[in-house]
């Protein structure tokens, strides 16, 4: 009898079932896309804040100190420590792998360009384009495309095998070079595949693949630093915490959360006689940028929620005050209050699931669409987020009906039946 | 009597009305608030870009200092829309011999230039009074980090010497960058300016305002300064315009979202409202009201609620608005009246359309049908 009822009261007024259904849908699509985006926003603003550049640097632990003006160093390129390429790949092989997006090995080695009888000292740097690096069986790109997408060059990119060069815009000028023209450094002939334009030091230098560059300066497998750009969680208390002064599990939580600190002692880990550090410019700054972005789409999907629900539960309450005749007619039939409100809670109920599933899917290829036109990546939804939004819809769709069916509940059956009230 | 009838509908049927009322309250203050952050977060994003510092640098031509009044001029150019920072760098000799990088700037404009800098304790600016007690209490200087263990590992005053003379500097502190910064030694621009007789050759430069603005203020310094050559630092620019573009369509995305939801929430709202007046309807139309009388007394109900609904509404949604901006950046968002029109015309839109679709069915049937209760 009770199954009965609910069926044919969504076999006989399907106009209204389906209002009430496509508000709770609606209402459901909206919160799975908010919070799909919401938790996903932090992902997709910390990879797009990876263009501002690399965020950790490592260099050689015993180095001497650098003497550099504008780019050009004044102490004799083969002085000092250097890293060994050799040890690259373990970047990828840390804890963090999958937070790095990616390196950049850079190699400064000092030049003579002779040029009309003119000599003029510049920098050649030495670094990967986009090159191919395996650790293990993992493969992957990496070089100066990824970690500093701001570089623009007119002309091709040199490959990473390859004897080519980029020359920087403002010393391309100066020598009056082009694309395709050849320079000798070294005695060697170099063939320049394109102008790079970076708005920084790198317009008055030569940028060369790193093997080149060693072969040079005459040291195979040296690294003067290496960029490392990293999806890190923005900077606490907690982080800043000397990690030597931790103790075992505590160690443990800081050391296993992707903050700059702790990514950059398990680079130093990785390579040897290295010493990685935070570059505060960029490192310090995202954190903030972050927080904001990510607190204030939080607070929006807060409203997005609201405004949902909101939508649901007053479509029930109108579903439910246009069945005061129906209630009356119950009532004067000798339905009992808890019968009546049994029905009409395992109507909503029943509402509630069939629109939360819909809603959900929609809401899930809304969230899909949205990362798509945005930020050109998927948005990724948590399984686990289906239950949940289930019971949310359930309970709102409850709080939406249950003061318009307490109401009809508590009719005169000769009121409602007239249609008075 | 037209204002009559407007006014006892709301008051005898006052549950329903309110209810109408309140979706339509919350809808436009919803609408107000998103409205309201949408424009107004791009300048709260770019605040927060402007701690990564310069976005413009001013360098001599070609490795030149830049002329003596320079500062000033860059500073009437911002005229408060920014701050500059300049940066004399000269390669000095430690008493051991040792080339040491030396830079000479202004701390209070880096200390808000560079606010990453982290720096152990900031020398203070004002000259130490009496300035004979100055050269044998040594001129004040940050070390980095890196320079630190080789010039002074004791934190003691120590020489150092360009071009055979000396300059006797006390350390105050240590700076940390993770970047070039590390390995210098910062001193005041006026001690440096005093030993080595070298004016500042860069300057940098954080310009606040839209890409646009900052453009301008470009242009207006290689006008200002035709000795320099400003350049934009690309990778800040570009980053900001990116992730500040990001922000504001998914923004815009969720706003879409929710000020729909929060119509479609009116309309049902205010259409379930209206269709339950049928009898009114019925009475009205059978005691010889003319469909354009009816018509005219749903819809300026209708504006009637549209109007009030969205005018308190709209001072919720400022509330919610600068809330959000004390919360979350820590500095209101400031109301935007142009939103009200917007709001206004958008809630009397819906709450118009809720009341003339239910309208247009009952038109069809007649009153003797809705007063029997089919």
């Amino acid at each position: 009898m009770f199954v009965r009822l609910v069926y044919e009261s969504f076999r006989r007024q399907k106009r209204r079932k389906l209002l009430a259904g496509a508000a709770i849908t609606l209402g459901v699509t909206v919160a799975t896309a908010m919070i799909a985006v919401a938790t996903d926003i932090g992902d997709k603003i910390n990879r797009e804040l990876r263009t501002i550049g690399a965020n950790l640097v490592i260099t050689p632990q015993e180095d001497s100190l650098d003497v550099e003006i504008g780019g050009v160093n004044l102490k004799p390129p083969t002085d000092g420590a250097f890293l060994d390429e050799a040890d690259l790949p373990k970047i990828k092989g840390t804890f963090w792998h999958n937070n790095i997006t990616g390196f950049a090995p850079m190699l400064p080695v000092g030049v003579t360009i002779e040029q009309d009888e003119k000599r003029q000292d510049v920098t050649l740097l030495g670094t990967y384009f986009a090159k191919q690096v395996s650790f293990g069986t993992d493969q992957f790109t990496t070089g100066v495309r990824s970690t500093h997408p701001w570089w623009r060059v007119s002309g091709a990119w040199p490959q990473d095998s390859s004897r080519d060069v980029l020359l920087g815009e403002r010393l391309a000028s100066r020598l009056g070079e082009k694309t395709g023209d050849t320079i000798t450094l070294a005695g060697r002939p170099l063939r320049v595949t394109g102008i790079l334009s970076t708005g920084g030091v790198e317009d008055d230098e030569i940028v060369a693949p790193l093997a080149l560059a060693q072969d040079i300066l005459g040291r195979p497998g040296a690294v003067k630093r290496v960029y490392v750009s990293a999806l890190t969680k923005p900077e606490d208390a907690f982080a800043r915490r000397d990690p030597k002064s931790l103790s075992g599990a505590i160690y443990d939580r800081w050391y296993c959360t992707p903050y700059p600190q702790a990514i950059a002692l398990q680079l130093t880990e990785a390579m040897s006689h290295s010493h990685a550090e935070q570059i505060r410019q960029v490192a310090q700054n995202e954190g903030a940028v972050l927080t904001r972005i990510e607190g204030l789409i939080f607070l929006i999907t807060l409203a997005a929620l609201f405004a949902s629900a909101l939508a649901v539960s007053s479509a029930m309450a109108t579903a439910m005050f246009e069945r005061r005749a129906e209630v009356g007619l119950m009532k004067a039939l000798g339905a009992g209050k808890l019968a009546l409100a049994s029905i009409f809670f395992a109507e909503a109920t029943l509402l509630a699931m069939i629109g939360g599933v819909a809603g959900f899917v929609v809401g899930s290829g809304l969230a899909h669409q949205i990362g798509r036109s945005i930020f050109n990546s998927d948005i990724s939804i948590p399984p686990v987020l289906l239950p949940v939004i289930l019971a949310i819809a359930v309970i709102v769709t409850f709080a939406g009906s249950a003061a318009a069916i307490r109401r009809a509940v508590g009719l005169d059956p000769v009121f409602a039946l007239r249609g008075e009230l | 009597m037209f204002l009559r009838m407007l006014v006892r509908a709301a008051v005898l049927r006052r549950g329903r009305a309110v209810s109408a009322l309140f979706a339509m309250v919350v809808a436009a203050a919803v609408a107000t608030a998103m409205l309201n952050l949408y424009v107004d977060v791009q300048a709260k994003l770019r605040r927060e870009f402007r701690n990564y510092g310069a976005n413009i640098i001013l360098v001599g031509r070609d490795g030149a200092s830049l002329p003596a009044d320079t500062l000033a001029r860059v500073d009437s150019v911002l005229a408060g829309r920014g701050i500059a920072a300049p940066f004399g760098l000269v390669v000095a000799r430690t008493s051991d011999g040792q080339p040491i990088v030396v830079a000479g700037t202004g701390f209070e404009r880096v200390r808000q230039l560079d606010r990453w800098w982290s720096v152990s304790n900031w020398p203070s600016e004002i000259p130490t009074s009496g300035a004979k007690s100055a050269p044998e209490m040594g001129h004040p200087a940050l070390i980095g980090v890196r320079a630190l263990p080789m010039v002074t590992p004791k934190n003691q005053a120590f020489d150092l010497s360009f071009q055979g003379r000396t300059l006797h500097v006390s350390p105050t502190g240590t700076v940390q960058t993770g970047a070039a910064e590390d390995s210098r030694i910062y001193i005041s621009l006026a001690d440096f300016v005093a030993w080595t007789g070298v004016q500042p050759s860069t300057m940098e430069v954080a310009a606040s305002g839209s890409p646009e603005e900052v453009a301008g203020i470009m242009q207006q310094l290689s006008q200002a300064i035709p000795a320099g050559d400003v350049r934009p630092v690309r990778q800040i620019m570009e980053g900001e315009a990116r992730v500040l573009g990001k922000t504001r369509a998914t923004l815009l995305a969720a706003a879409a979202l929710i000020i729909l939801t929060a119509a479609l929430c009116v309309l049902s709202t205010l259409m379930g409202w209206v269709f339950d007046r049928r009898r009114d309807f019925a009475i009205m139309k059978a005691l010889g009201a003319s469909g354009r009388l009816l018509n005219g007394f749903f819809a300026a109900e209708a504006a009637m609620l549209g109007a009030i609904g969205a005018v308190i509404g709209f001072l919720v949604g400022i509330g919610i608005a600068a809330w959000i901006g004390r919360v979350n950046f820590h500095a209101p968002v400031v109301p935007r009246w142009s939103v009200l029109p917007v709001v206004l015309a958008g809630s009397m839109a819906v709450t118009l359309l809720s009341a003339i679709l239910p309208i247009a069915l009952l038109r069809r049937v007649q009153p003797a049908v809705i007063l029997r209760g089919e």
